[in-house]
């Protein structure tokens, strides 16, 4: 008889058979999930969606902590071990957009579907899942809700619960709605920040270099390209967004740039992101306006290595699942498990697209295979076989 | 109006009033429905609802059948829809019929009262629930909201929903009430003629729960007409008690125009003094117009389009043949039930 793994991969088809019965009452939940709207710092609502299935589910410890993030404890028969999954609630859109979503055949569609609706719903179902496929684990099973993930949020909820948590975790997963085949281990260095540009409503417009917010946010940008960045250790800037000007008769005095600066070094990181302080400053002074620079968020390089049993066996999971692990790199909840060294993955549910457009959507087809390879990975976790 | 019929709306509002959250333990409600033992259809008519009727026929079988067992059978009944509404439904689960293949002896019509009445003929249940299938923003409290009085209060025969949930309040007190026809239609007529039934907060909504019992013996108008004339013909026969309303918060659908609601009040108006002159609190009223009149302007001269509204009815099932055949073979007694 198979043992460790490869029981667990043999048993993979056979979840997937039987979660494929249960799919109704996740896309129930990824529904009522959705059309809860979730700003981040204003996660409240959902918390009590999830908090109410915990209850329904007997979890132990249904509660919500300082950081507002949602908590209940399936337990196992090991108190000592504790695996952590964990999606966060928030998404990107403002609770005044119209957050209906809407079942079709082959699909789900509606604001924050993927991201990270489906994430929170596969968590929420995961108890009864795991009750129908007969599962029991020997570690406790502690489901997550975070709250404070994206943007100023910078994944405070997890911090808070990892920095503040009364129990040891031994191992996580972060849940995330999409893509089905991603698979993160690590995190690359990340900074990012915001550049404010604002002039001075006594501004003398005659001076030199006085054409408004834009051309001195544009100089700005000119610049922060013109900052030399290596192949090696990979390294990029990216301009996330950009918020200047009204209309035509207007100068604009105001202007804002949002920014990551990723790299696999977080040294690199750093002296560029003192690069971007230091063009702040000497355009302010050259043209009089106020330019202030903010981090919003930092994330440092570091995650298991590419051997560690459990990347290894995420992969195998996903092999036997018949589909190609892409691994990617991750900024989000993983950073807070690789900054208190405990080993941890990022997987996607299923396939979708338009992430955080109005025209999100995700498939239904492939939840099945998500949340088995969900099931397989906690199986490998509570098993040791992702123990080095 | 009296002391005494307000002091009975009063209480009746009270009594009979509900909220759904009063009803979301539904491990107690499947619990006593079983108990009692009941069954519960749930009925969903469609006219081109293909892109929310996957979510409502998705949440109320996985909530309500799979999760908790309240719902014994989930039907979709179409009036002919010229999209992919019965696919979507049936590739989700749900029963699916079109109106015209149930009682295909009988002529053949068109409107929602005809689906609501045939849905007595095709479901099986002690208790029908009418949802509407426009709501976007489709929750199982829509169906437990609205059973749950029946399951818990024998004396309540019709349970009508209303949604009384605020975008902003700062006051103690505010205004609450129904939708346009209601509030400048209805509830004044009720007012003048039938003051308790105007306690009724939403006397239009689609959506309500009925026992069999009750819809077997009340005849049905199949347009616009079918939810006034159910109140006017519950109340007339068993009272002010038998009915129930329950809060379920808001709902979001599709607005209709101006126009669209004209249409409406017109038929609604047909059947309303068809009713009071059958009760003879109008003994005879004139031949009335089956038009409506309404205008445009179209290159600068007024026209008028006219709308042939004719507010047909069905008799109570349980004069229908068929029925009284099927109540035979189901109950095994060889004759049908006499009505209640």
């Amino acid at each position: 008889m198979k043992q460790g793994i490869e029981a667990i991969l043999d048993e993979l088809p056979s979840f997937e058979r039987r979660i494929d019965e249960l799919t109704e009452i996740l896309l129930t939940n990824l529904v009522m999930v959705s059309e809860i709207p979730a700003p981040t710092f204003h996660e409240r609502r959902r918390v009590d969606f999830l908090l109410e299935r915990f209850n329904e589910y007997q979890l132990q410890n249904c509660s919500t902590d300082e950081a507002g993030n949602a908590l209940g404890i399936l337990p196992g028969e090991d108190p000592e071990r504790n695996i952590l999954v964990v999606a966060h609630m928030d998404t990107a859109f403002s609770d005044l957009v119209d957050h209906t979503a809407l079942i079709q055949p082959g699909f789900v569609g509606g604001i924050g579907v993927g991201d990270n609706s489906l994430g929170v719903a596969a968590v929420a179902t995961l108890p009864l899942i795991l009750e129908k496929l007969d599962i029991r684990l020997n570690s406790n099973l502690v489901l997550m809700g975070s709250s404070r993930s994206l943007g100023r949020g910078d994944i405070e909820g997890i911090r808070f619960f990892l920095n503040n948590k009364d129990i040891s975790v031994s191992s996580g997963i972060c849940v995330e709605g999409v893509k089905l085949g991603r698979l993160s281990y690590g995190s690359i260095g990340m900074l990012r920040g915001e550049i404010q540009y604002r002039v001075p409503e006594e501004y003398d417009w005659t001076r030199f270099g006085a054409g408004g917010a834009i051309v001195n946010i544009n100089e700005i940008i000119n610049r922060m390209l013109e900052i030399p960045v290596p192949r090696r250790p990979r390294t990029t800037i990216v301009l996330n967004s950009i918020d200047a000007g009204a209309s035509f008769n207007t100068i604009p005095t105001q202007a804002s740039l949002q920014f990551e600066v990723r790299s696999d070094s977080g040294e690199l990181v750093q002296d560029i992101a003192n690069q971007i302080g230091d063009i702040s400053a000497e355009v302010s002074s050259q043209t009089g306006a106020e330019v202030e620079f903010n981090v919003l968020s930092r994330r440092r390089p570091g995650g298991i290595k590419f051997s560690h049993p459990l990347a290894d066996h995420a992969r195998e999971i996903l092999k036997r699942l018949d589909m190609n692990p892409r691994i990617t790199p991750s900024t989000s909840e993983l950073s807070a498990f690789i900054d208190k060294g405990i080993p941890a993955v990022t997987i996607g549910v299923s396939d979708g697209e338009n992430v955080n457009e109005e025209n999100e959507r995700v498939e239904i087809g492939p939840i099945s295979q998500g949340v088995a390879q969900l099931v397989g990975l906690i199986l490998a976790l509570d098993r040791g076989c992702c123990d080095e | 109006m009296s002391n005494a019929t307000t002091n009975g709306i009063d209480t009746w509002l009270k009594k009979n009033t509900f909220h759904h959250s009063q009803f979301r333990d539904l491990k107690g409600l499947v619990e006593e429905k079983e108990k009692r033992g009941l069954s519960i259809s749930l009925c969903i008519p469609t006219l081109n609802e293909e892109s929310t009727i996957g979510k409502e026929v998705v949440i109320f079988r996985s909530e309500l059948m799979m999760r908790y067992p309240l719902l014994d059978e989930i039907a979709v009944i179409d009036s002919g829809s010229e999209d992919g509404t019965l696919e979507v439904a049936r590739s989700f689960g749900a029963d699916t019929y079109r109106s015209a293949d149930i009682l295909p002896t009988l002529e053949a019509k068109k409107g929602k009262g005809e689906n609501l009445w045939k849905a007595i003929y095709q479901l099986s249940g002690d208790i029908i629930v009418y949802i509407d299938a426009d709501i976007k923003n489709i929750h199982p409290r829509f169906v437990y909201g609205l059973v749950a009085p029946l399951i818990f209060r024998d004396e309540i025969q019709y349970v009508k929903a209303f949604y009384d949930r605020p975008l902003a309040s700062s006051q103690g007190v505010r205004p609450s009430g129904g939708g346009r026809v209601t509030e400048i239609l209805i509830r004044p007529l009720f007012s003048l003629f039938f003051p308790e039934l105007a306690a009724i907060i939403q006397p239009l909504s689609g959506e309500y729960a009925v026992r069999r019992e009750v819809l077997e013996n009340i005849p049905f108008p199949i347009g616009y007409g079918v939810e006034t004339s159910h109140l006017l013909d519950v109340y007339t026969r068993w009272g002010i008690e038998a009915f129930a309303q329950t809060d379920l918060d808001q709902r979001v659908h599709r607005n209709q125009s101006t126009r669209g609601l004209g249409r409406m009040a017109f038929g609604i108006m047909q059947t309303f003094l068809s009713r009071v002159q059958k009760l003879g609190i109008i003994p005879t009223l004139p031949d009335m117009s089956t038009v409506l009149r309404q205008f445009q302007v179209h290159d600068q001269e007024f026209e008028s389009i006219q709308h042939e509204i004719v507010e047909e009815e069905r008799p109570p099932m349980i004069t229908i043949p068929e029925y009284q055949e099927q109540n035979a073979a189901r109950t095994g007694s060889g004759s049908a039930s006499e009505g209640m």
